[in-house]
């Protein structure tokens, strides 16, 4: 069995909650495989993410450069190529760093590549086996990958738990000197902060959320009205942000809002893991949604299959009632 | 500039309820519609924007067999110069790298700075790109939602990363970049456009026009293998109402109020 490495994100030396969940995954490849962390940057970040991450592995690799102090992923996947051994499986998370990385890595190692895996079945000879969605989680596909030459392996966050206390002490090994001067022809130069937008959805104990169901810019104002009647604020996923119909800040998901509501109506929305991502807190799901198999239903807890242009406004006309609102 | 798109020919997942064929080796794909993959239009639209502010050309290319003509002269109705099929035979049950491996020898027959991809297609793997940019040693970004060209030798781009950030940098050309939904406005293609464009020839390369080594593509050389489809259950999934819409609409209410929701 090769040797497992998973590649730790932090920011600012926070380290991510994919490092226990990378770590989880790799325990049902092989509960017996070492696993080692790598962890790369500059500095002060670089080392308190070190020290958080030797809590819960019993080996760290540290990769030091002033390059790195912003992750580059052309410039870490030359460090890895040098320092990871051959035929390694490599872990890493699906999020937009490891879509960075990790194909190409693949390429350089000549190792096979599996991308936003959500289950591991195991390995039997050199094959492993592994669950993934595809038509936006419509349906999932058992894949068998030949890691014979290693594999490069990206772990849809969230979908694995860790079950480690995390108390080992682990000790840091500084790999840096087996890297060498590390130049790309991508070179960062800034990030630019989201925009607030004119609601704060994260500050809304109900939110009804729209998708692709709302069909048009001119059905906004249905959801927009319910909304208004119940107190809520109106939410979206990507395709209403992509078609111009609602501004980037009302955005729910991996690329948009993080959002904590007591109660999430998701609306002709189809439930893909990028929106999901953004749904944090349990809260609870009501799903309206006219295709019966959408992805959506699996996560919601309760589900009515009805077309959203019509529900929405009688809901509204009755939430108004109840309120003793005349409709306008 | 001369821009490359690789674009795919894709069950459109908005058109379809994707169900599994009995043996469950595959979907039902009898009574899908098809269409082209989303982001793959979105990466032909900012071509097309690129070339329209500072010139060039504009190539579609897929790799499929003669049904996916179809998408590659919807995008010459947007506006693409020229339309490439990929096919052969031997491509069949190709992995991501196979795939890459296919598109790399096309790239190197031609002179492109700009290669785009959509950001992923029906599968979700967002592979391709950053294969193939490593296979020919371009720089590359995926999650890419604006560009700007700032001479013949470099582009300012922006990725989108956590929370509606962005992230700005800066890469030298040739590169590869993935494009996400959303970094412009595609622009609308009726019948007319796709009449116009019914008879303009569509070059076609198998794997010998190509060079290629048919044992470097198709099943046999490819390292990931989908072995089923399956209906996933994941957690427990919801509780259907099935009551009518008044009734549905009255426990909507009910459960919002007592989950603490509604005032």
């Amino acid at each position: 069995m090769p040797a497992i490495f998973t590649y730790i994100v932090h920011r600012g030396g926070v380290v991510d909650d994919s490092a226990a969940e990378l770590l989880a995954a790799a325990r049902q490849i092989d509960p017996a495989a070492p696993v080692t962390a790598i962890v790369s940057g500059a500095g002060s970040d670089l080392e308190t993410a070190c020290t958080t991450v030797c809590a819960s592995y019993k080996e760290v690799w540290k990769i030091s450069y002033d390059v790195l102090a912003y992750p580059n992923a052309e410039l870490i996947r030359k460090a890895l190529v040098k320092v990871l051994p051959p035929d390694s499986v490599f872990l890493i998370p699906h999020a937009h760093f490891g879509i960075d990385l990790a194909p190409g890595l693949s390429i350089k190692l000549n190792a096979a590549y599996v991308s936003d895996v959500v289950e591991i079945e195991g390995v039997e000879s050199t094959f492993l086996k592994v669950v993934r969605q595809e038509f936006g989680g419509q349906v999932s596909a058992h894949m068998k990958c030949d890691i014979s030459s290693g594999a490069v392996i990206t772990i849809r966050p969230g979908a694995f738990k860790s079950t480690e206390a995390g108390a080992v002490a682990g000790a840091v090994i500084d790999k840096s000197a087996e890297v060498g001067p590390l130049t790309a022809g991508r070179r960062y130069l800034q990030t630019i902060m989201a925009e607030s937008g004119d609601v704060d959805i994260t500050k809304y104990p109900v939110l009804v959320s729209i998708g692709r169901g709302i069909q048009e810019k001119d059905n906004v104002p249905i959801a927009e009205e319910l909304a208004e009647a119940m107190g809520a604020a109106v939410s979206c996923s990507r395709p209403v942000v992509d078609a111009k119909w609602l501004e980037k800040s009302r955005q729910v998901g991996s690329s948009g809002k993080t959002v904590k509501p007591k109660v999430y109506m998701a609306c002709g929305i189809s439930g893909s893991s990028q929106h999901l991502a953004g749904v944090k807190g349990n809260p609870f799901i009501i799903a309206i949604n006219k295709n019966p198999k959408a992805p959506i239903f699996q996560v919601a807890d309760v589900g009515i299959i009805d077309d959203i242009l019509e529900f929405l406004p009688e809901m509204t006309s009755k939430v108004r009632e109840l309120h003793g609102v005349a409709a306008k | 500039m001369e821009i490359l798109v690789c674009v795919k020919r894709v069950p459109d997942t908005s058109e379809n309820e994707i169900q599994l064929n009995a043996a469950g080796s595959d979907i039902e794909r009898d009574e899908l519609v098809y269409s082209i993959n989303e982001p793959d239009n979105y990466a032909v639209e900012e071509a097309l924007q690129i070339v329209g502010r500072v010139g060039g050309k504009v190539t579609v290319v897929t790799v499929g067999n003669e049904d996916d003509e179809e998408v590659l002269r919807r995008e010459m109705a947007m506006g693409a110069n020229h339309g490439v099929l990929i096919s052969d035979d031997t491509f069949a049950g190709s992995d991501g790298r196979g795939i890459a491996a296919i598109l790399k020898r096309f790239v190197e027959q031609g002179s492109y700075d700009l290669i785009l991809t959509g950001v992923q297609a029906e599968a979700g793997a967002a592979e391709v790109g950053g294969m193939l940019a490593a296979m020919l040693d371009y720089p590359f970004a995926s999650l890419v939602s604006a560009i700007e060209v700032i001479d013949g030798k470099k582009l300012k781009i922006s990725r989108e990363i956590e929370g509606g950030n962005k992230e700005i940098s800066e890469i030298d050309l040739p590169c590869v970049l993935s494009i996400q939904t959303g970094i412009n406005d595609p622009r609308y293609v009726g019948m007319r456009g796709i009449r116009a464009v019914a008879s303009v020839p569509i070059a076609t390369y198998g794997v010998s026009d190509l060079g290629l080594d048919p044992n470097s593509v198709g099943a046999k050389a490819a390292k990931v293998q989908r072995i089923d489809y399956f209906v996933p259950t994941v957690g427990k999934g919801a509780e259907i109402l099935e009551g009518s819409r008044e009734e549905n609409i009255d426990k909507v209410l009910e459960l919002v109020a007592a989950k603490g929701g509604l005032k």
